[in-house]
């Protein structure tokens, strides 16, 4: 089987799959000597596959979540929901791309999605910024978290953001403003708020829409403060030390479960979602449903309030003077 | 140039007095340039004489990542505290502006970038939790680098922590205005800074979420002059003002005076 996008870590593996096709090519009636190599490099490739997969660095896990292959905001919509009516623009300056926000339902129950929006290729990519939102793109999510509150529907937000887009123009229209504001906003909410860390998690653009009474991260999907790239150039002024930075900052969902910010894990196939979206599909509507139906009536105030304690219960501090 | 009787202006390079600098709150008297201040010096520039009472004064960052890059986090915080004599980047207090009761807050750009980690988080939004109970009116000087990227998430989720305190704060109908300081960026930029009801800005302040070097990799082009400065904020409509070191005693007082008063008469 031959991959369009491969990465670096997975390269070996790839080799040998190339050269394992190449021998089935042949014809082995001709070459019956072939058919050992080929159950050899089979089992050689079994194995690497499980060796390769099976205990992902942090660093391998961010290149997977980056995967051009690995399902995206849109597939969400196209898969997990149904009578999807996209909402467009911020009512201030434009529509931004970068964030998709509908109204949608999913097995039966009405919800609001804001959703960061990546490409699938190049023009797609271009359109929608590589999923890097401006201010615009958070007030469009903002818009659709006023309207959820105002009639009851509850929020899933779906993760999927390098980071806010670092530009001159972003930084006129007040990027940080947008995401602050966002952030009150996201905080008070009297309607349940369903967080899915489905690819990228990049810093304060992410945490915009990413967060809510339960936080639910794909097994290979990361959520950091900072990107790896650029922690490094700062710490080692060099870009290139990314996948040591990576183990250091502490930003696989494994590590975010430790550390009580995500809640559950949903668990991908072997080699990241891309390989086989469908059971990751499922698994997602079922996680979001769940959360939505044990929220289901509970008071305003009391979402609010418990969301709040949830927050103020994050880090580690000491108070033992001195 | 040693710290001592002399010193040289950032901002037009030329040599001043260092009394004389003192005693224009280290505003150069040449070009205006305001050096960063200290975060006692920002409690002091405001809060009335020996009115300021810290809060969580013994509340401090962990190492819960056990962070080592380049450099050990447990080391940086060990040598922040030793050189500037604090416990944490913000100090956080009760205290008393031209006799209004207040909250008040400083952060101090020394300390490891006057970065948000846990610590930070935490005593910002007890800040605005006391100021809630005791219906006092909130003021906090800003200077940050943004979220401590050495407690990792835990910092980030600091910048929701904080915003979720401003909004309870909004609530309750109860004031804030930030002073946003040179430099304010990143997380704390795009948090609790910017989310006070009046937000003002001191001349020649670099803020804005991206650093401008980040900025600059990011499009491949060199900034306009004055990008993301306070008046560069101003013109865009992100501040209410840019107001000179000198005169924010008197401005923070009559805007308390306002967002207090209820519509009674001026005093």
């Amino acid at each position: 089987m031959r991959y369009r996008h491969v990465l670096d870590f997975e390269r070996p593996l790839v080799e040998l799959e190339t050269k394992l096709e190449e021998l089935r090519s042949l014809d082995l009636a001709e070459h019956p000597e072939l058919l050992e190599e080929i159950d050899r490099l089979t089992q050689e490739i079994e194995a690497l596959h499980e060796s390769t997969y099976s205990d992902l660095s942090a660093w391998e896990k961010v290149q997977l979540s980056r995967h051009p292959d690995r399902p995206k905001t849109q597939d969400y919509l196209e898969t997990i929901f149904t009578d999807v009516v996209e909402l467009h623009g911020d009512r201030l300056y434009g529509d931004d791309g970068a964030v998709v926000t509908a109204l949608a339902t999913i097995a039966g129950r009405r919800v609001a999605v804001a959703g960061h929006r990546k490409g699938k290729n190049i023009r797609e990519n271009i359109a929608r910024n590589f999923g890097m939102v401006h201010p615009e793109g958070f007030r469009k999510a903002m818009r659709l978290m006023r309207l959820a509150d105002k009639f009851g529907l509850p929020l899933v937000t779906l993760i999927d953001t390098p980071g806010a887009y670092p530009g001159i123009e972003a930084e006129e229209r007040g990027q940080a403003w947008a995401i602050a504001e966002s952030l009150a906003l996201l905080g008070g909410l009297g309607v349940p708020v369903v967080a899915v860390g489905i690819g990228e998690g990049g810093s304060g653009g992410a945490l915009a829409i990413g967060f809510g009474d339960r936080l639910i991260m794909l097994e290979n999907a990361y959520y950091s403060v900072i990107t790896p790239e650029a922690c490094a150039s700062i710490l080692h002024k060099d870009s290139e030390k990314a996948s040591e930075v990576a183990s250091c900052l502490a930003l696989t969902a494994d590590d975010l479960l430790r550390l009580g910010i995500a809640d559950e894990i949903v668990p991908e196939p072997l080699g990241g979602a891309h390989r086989d979206p469908a059971p990751v599909f499922q698994e997602v509507r079922e996680r979001i449903v769940s959360v939505l139906d044990g929220l289901a009536g509970v008071p305003a105030q009391e979402l609010v309030e418990k969301r709040y304690e949830r927050l103020r219960s994050i880090g580690v501090i000491d108070e033992s003077a001195g | 140039m040693p710290d001592g009787v002399w010193s040289k202006c950032e901002g037009c390079r030329r040599i001043v007095y260092a009394g004389q600098l003192a005693d224009n709150l280290r505003v150069c008297p040449h070009c205006g340039h305001h050096s960063d201040l200290t975060a006692i010096e920002r409690i002091d520039l405001l809060a009335d004489p020996g009115s300021f009472v810290e809060l969580d004064a013994e509340l401090t960052s962990c190492d819960p990542l056990r962070f080592v890059a380049a450099k050990a986090y447990v080391d940086n915080l060990a040598e922040a505290r030793e050189r500037c004599g604090l416990a944490e980047a913000v100090l956080c207090g009760r205290a008393s502006i031209s006799g209004h009761p207040v909250v008040l807050g400083a952060m101090d750009f020394r300390f490891i970038g006057a970065s948000m980690g846990s610590a930070v988080g935490e005593k910002v939004a007890r800040a605005f939790e006391t100021a809630v109970s005791e219906r006092r009116a909130v003021v906090f000087s800003t200077a940050s680098g943004g979220a401590r990227m050495q407690e990792g998430m835990l910092s980030l989720m600091q910048m929701l922590k904080t915003s979720a305190a401003v909004r309870r704060l909004a609530e309750e109908r109860v004031p804030y205005i930030s002073i946003l300081t040179n430099p304010t960026t990143g997380g704390v930029t795009a948090s609790f800074a910017v989310l006070a009801d009046v937000v003002l800005a001191e001349p020649g302040a670099l803020v804005g979420f991206a650093g401008p070097r980040v900025i600059e990799q990011s499009i491949k082009q060199h900034l306009p002059k004055g990008f993301q400065t306070s008046e560069f904020l101003l013109e865009h409509g992100m501040v209410d003002d840019v107001v000179p070191r000198g005169q924010l005693l008197a401005r923070v007082t009559l805007l308390i005076d306002y967002l207090t008063g209820g519509g009674g008469e001026a005093s």
